[in-house]
């Protein structure tokens, strides 16, 4: 290997964006901890552990630019059975904080095995779909794919961590991506659709509406030709009304009480600032209360008094956002959006499939943490307790997604070197 | 293509959450109020309020402590409940609803468990305190008093309303407020500026520290100590001398318009609105409809002038001159005003009086002649009581007078407007009128403005505005208590008129005033007065008044009393001047016999009379 070459053609840009981000997140886990009395660098506090990981993380990176391209391929399914394993091990041995049962506990760390799921399954799916006779086309290797996907989702599920296992999900869009047909796609999105405007409306009026819409097709339809679509339409919006039908059945009885208030907080039917919609209330104001140019570097106040529960960890932003305004949380937005636009730009010069069907993975999984993340500190959607990529507080958190950002490096870097 | 779908969900999930933000950070202002008020706490340093003093520096209002016993619910551990009841005074039952209170409120900030224990429970308490983990005792800071008088002049605090917050951004809820008297006109002064500590707290509410280290935080501006010019020896003496009856006495030093004494009874001790049964005190006194005695008599009560208003009418007659000193009547034991309007009087049957006499013979014949000839004297009626009014508002009469205690009343000094009114075809004249010329009629006037007027004279024309402040420390007092005003009367028209008053108390009707060695000049009063019972105008028993000022050459004190339904000016408001005036100028009083006969007297039979619902005689 030519390493002026292999220089030139590394990613420098997104591994700045990378280090950019974890900047971000270790200023203001230092802030969001800031106690004047104790040693912040203490690897017995969160920001030295996070400091800590932060250099093991970049050495990790490191590592992985000598390593050989093939081993990441070819290693997939070893770490999948690895993981899987270790996900069954924690119902043996994983140690319960706050409720679930998702860590190893090892000397002072903790190992969460669930983060480094994401990434091995990553690579398993994306073993699975580049492999040169896989079809998504046909139902047999969609069902592989979603085997893989689904597996995780039912180990990491009943710790219980539902944050992490709807991340799987989102790999259905690789699988989108890469010729699974629009049709499951486009089902789930209006499932989800439907779910959400049967909670807000009701069951009568989306019931009737589709009626409605069924009437208007069969009147359209029936003189013409094309009564061929007709049919398959009208079976797609007599499936909803069942669909809708069972909506109020899945969301009183599948659904616990708190993922009910979780959902009407953020629909608006319920106000409750003190109880269980302590969290985003507290959130909100805290990000609001930055303004523009946000308060300063430690001078947030309610970044101080902590009164955002959980704010190193998934309410990062509201740090963000108290202490450095709109500004500051703007170019967090940038940062994240750059480094998922440069990953799927790249995803287009890859040459073998395996590293572009990884970038694909590596931007859902970044996009998803990201949306969600985002999403429920602003109040968007229900809160699903998930961490921001890179900028959260989380030793495996943190070395689970540079081991992903390392990997695609490597595999970018590689790109030229094809043989 | 499908490539594509993860440039619009990347694309379109950075825009909703950028115009979230937006939309939080920059569109709306609300959420920066709500920050600072969960996270930052504003704390008050409060200073001391200021000391009041009297003329002589004898303290009049301090501060004392108050202990409140504390409780934080969340420190509280099990401890000896019956002994802790038993050192507060307070049952079980009343020891657990209280602490549930607490509780209910929250556990972690400390709420008032017993409030304003008694600095006697406090020694005991304070020494075990230790044993009761989550109590402790907060000290704070209330008025204390020295005397029990003059509760009128010092008024009282308060804690602030709604409607005072609203008013002045100052005040927080909780804080006090000095609401009437002195402790309001000075509240400024009396308050000094509370200084502001920013705290940033958690979400606990406990404190954490200081906000942005301090730096927006001030400091107290120290409050300032008064001096009044009431001499509180004779304000208590005053308060003594009209003890079981109704009335007041306003006395002020005429070169300079400090006001001595104001004295209104029935009173009540300032203390009374101190502590913990505040409320339900100030609810007793203002209920009390029969004395009321937050009702200031000496400012506030509105009365016919009587017979002390005829100084001024025979002064107005002079400047007019519309009659000379020589000028004389004779009195028929009254005299017919009109064509059929008799108007009484005490003189016998053919008295002569001039001047003189007529002042110390208080003839109503001799001033309602002097009246008609003034207001007649004009071309028209109504210029004539113009200038008749113009007079007579100079000694400050029928307007607020300007001092500084909050409450007061105009009194009411009729114009030629007044009487326009009355009759539209404008045919009215100086007859018309004359009940005014011997204090009666339309005329009233509130006692100090009759103080006010008795200073005016003994200064031959002139006072300065009648004042409670002497002094405000490391402070100038307003400078309209420096200045002199001046009166429409000239200088030469005084003596005749104030040697009728030195005679009033020389041989005239009120002798009883005088005192051996000092020349009391005076003038006594008998008002007519009236009520309503069941809807049906009934005439009292008349005031008693009586102004004075003394000595005649160089005076040092004037003063008006009056005490209600007390008949004759002689019978009870002559003496009680002069005694106060005795009092006054030499320090003590040798008419004991007197004194005893005033502090014993009492007029409760009399304002029995008009709420007994039986028929009753006046003026016995």
């Amino acid at each position: 290997m030519n390493s002026n070459k292999y220089l030139l053609k590394f990613d420098w840009v997104t591994l700045l964006l990378y280090m950019g981000l974890v900047t971000i997140g270790l200023i203001n886990i230092y802030s969001t901890r800031h106690n004047p009395e104790i040693n912040m660098f203490s690897l017995r506090h969160a920001f030295g552990k996070q400091l800590f990981f932060a250099g093991i993380s970049l050495m990790l990176i490191l590592f992985l630019q000598f390593s050989s391209v093939k081993i990441f391929e070819r290693f997939s399914s070893v770490a999948y059975l690895g993981i899987v394993g270790l996900l069954l091990g924690l119902f043996l041995f994983g140690t319960e904080v706050s409720g679930a049962r998702s860590w190893y506990s090892l000397g002072g760390f903790s190992f969460q095995p669930a983060e480094f799921a994401k990434v091995v399954t990553a690579l398993a799916i994306t073993k699975h779909i580049s492999e040169i006779n896989t079809d998504l086309k046909k139902l047999k290797h969609r069902r592989t794919a979603l085997i893989l996907i689904l597996l995780p989702v039912v180990l990491i599920l009943p710790q219980p961590d539902p944050g992490s296992a709807l991340v799987f999900l989102s790999f259905f869009l690789v699988l989108h991506a890469e010729g699974m047909p629009s049709f499951y796609l486009w089902s789930f999105f209006g499932l989800v659709f439907l779910f959400v405007l049967t909670l807000l409306l009701g069951v009568k009026v989306i019931t009737y509406g589709l009626m409605a819409v069924a009437l208007i097709f069969m009147v359209v339809f029936l003189n013409k030709r094309r009564r061929k679509v007709l049919m398959p339409a009208l079976a797609v919006i007599f499936i909803g009304i069942g669909f809708a039908q069972s909506v109020n059945y899945i969301f009183e009885n599948v659904f616990e009480q708190r993922h009910r208030d979780r959902f009407n907080i953020v629909l608006g039917k319920e106000v409750d600032t003190q109880g269980i919609g302590y969290n985003i209330n507290q959130s909100q104001i805290a990000i609001g209360s930055g303004r523009f140019t946000g308060k300063g570097f430690l001078e947030g106040t309610q970044t101080k008094g902590d009164f955002v529960p959980e704010q190193q960890t998934d309410y990062i932003f509201t740090t963000i956002g108290e202490e450095w305004g709109f500004l500051g949380s703007f170019i967090v937005i940038v940062l994240f959006v750059s480094l998922l636009h440069r990953v799927l730009h790249h995803a287009g010069r890859q040459k073998n499939d395996f590293s572009r069907i990884y970038c694909y993975a590596v931007v859902v999984l970044i996009l998803t943490h990201f949306a969600v993340n985002l999403g429920m500190v602003l109040g968007l959607v229900p809160t699903i307790g998930i961490p921001l990529p890179y900028v959260s507080y989380g030793g495996s958190h943190l070395l689970a997604f540079s081991l992903l950002i390392g990997i695609y490096l490597r595999l970018d870097a590689n790109r030229i070197n094809e043989w | 293509m499908r490539k594509s779908l993860f440039y619009l969900l990347l694309y379109s999930i950075a825009i909703v959450f950028t115009l979230r933000l937006f939309y939080l950070q920059v569109v709306s202002t609300n959420y920066e109020d709500l920050s600072l008020q969960n996270s930052v706490l504003k704390e008050y340093i409060y200073p001391e309020r200021g000391l009041i003093y009297d003329r002589e520096g004898r303290l009049l209002v301090g501060n004392q402590a108050a202990y409140d016993v504390m409780v934080i619910p969340r420190r509280v551990r099990t401890h000896d409940t019956l002994g802790f009841c038993e050192l507060l005074k307070i049952d079980k039952d009343h020891y657990l609803s209280q602490l549930n209170k607490a509780r209910n409120y929250s556990t972690r900030i400390p709420s008032v468990f017993v409030a304003q224990v008694s600095k006697q429970d406090y020694a005991k308490l304070q020494e075990k305190m230790w044993k009761f983990p989550g109590f402790y005792i907060q000290k704070r800071s209330i008025r204390k008093y020295n005397t029990q008088s003059a509760a009128n002049v010092l008024g009282y605090i308060s804690e602030v309303n709604n409607a005072d917050i609203r008013q002045d951004s100052y005040y927080q809820s909780g804080e006090l407020i000095g609401r009437q008297g002195i402790e309001k006109t000075y509240e400024k002064k009396l308050r000094g500026q509370k200084g502001v500590r920013y705290l940033q707290r958690d979400k606990f509410n406990r404190i954490m520290g200081p906000y942005k280290d301090g730096s927006l935080d001030t400091l107290p501006d120290p409050a300032k100590d008064i001096h009044l010019t009431i001499d509180i020896a004779l304000q208590e003496y005053g308060e003594s001398l009209l003890k079981n009856k109704r009335g007041g006495i306003v006395a002020i030093e005429p070169e300079t318009g400090e006001i001595l004494v104001n004295v209104s009874v029935p009173n009540y001790d300032p203390d009374f609105l101190v502590g913990r049964e505040r409320s339900e005190h100030f609810r007793m006194l203002k209920n009390d409809t029969i004395n009321r005695p937050l009702f200031d008599r000496g400012l506030q009560g509105q009365y016919p002038p009587g017979s002390p208003f005829k100084l001024l009418n025979a002064l107005v007659a002079l400047q007019e001159k519309a009659v000379s000193p020589r000028t004389g009547y004779t009195c028929n034991a009254g005299h017919f005003y009109g064509r059929s309007q008799f108007m009484k009087c005490h003189c016998e049957l053919g008295s002569f009086n001039r001047l003189n006499s007529g002042i110390y013979n208080s003839c109503n014949t001799y001033f309602s002649n002097i009246y008609r000839k003034t207001i007649d004297s004009y071309e028209t009626s109504q210029q004539g009581m113009d200038a008749w009014s113009e007079h007579i508002k100079s000694f400050g009469l029928g307007n607020y007078l300007g001092y500084d205690h909050p409450t007061g009343q105009k009194g009411f000094i009729p114009d030629a407007a007044y009487y326009n009114y009355w009759y539209p075809n404008q045919r009215w004249r100086g007859a018309t009128s004359v009940s005014n010329a011997i204090g009666q009629g339309e005329v009233l006037t509130t006692p100090i403005q009759l103080a006010n007027m008795t200073a005016a004279i003994a200064n031959r024309g002139s006072y300065i505005t009648p004042h409670f402040i002497k002094e405000i420390s490391k402070d100038t007092i307003d400078v309209t208590f420096r200045e002199r005003k001046h009166t429409s009367i000239d200088l030469i028209h005084f003596e005749p008129v104030i040697e009728g008053m030195s005679n009033v108390v020389k041989w005239g009707t009120a002798r009883n005033a005088r005192i051996p060695g000092i020349e009391v000049c005076g003038k006594t009063g008998t008002v007519e007065n009236f009520t309503k019972i069941d809807g049906v105008r009934t005439q009292l028993t008349d005031h008693s008044m009586f102004v004075a000022f003394a000595p005649r050459e160089k005076p040092k004190i004037a003063v008006m009393v009056f005490v209600e339904n007390g008949y004759w000016g002689s019978r009870w408001a002559a003496p009680i001047a002069s005694l106060v005036i005795e009092k006054h100028l030499t320090g003590t009083v040798r008419r004991t016999y007197l004194e005893k006969r005033m502090l014993e007297g009492s007029l409760l039979e009399e304002y029995a009379k008009p709420i007994s619902g039986e028929p009753f005689e006046i003026n016995e």
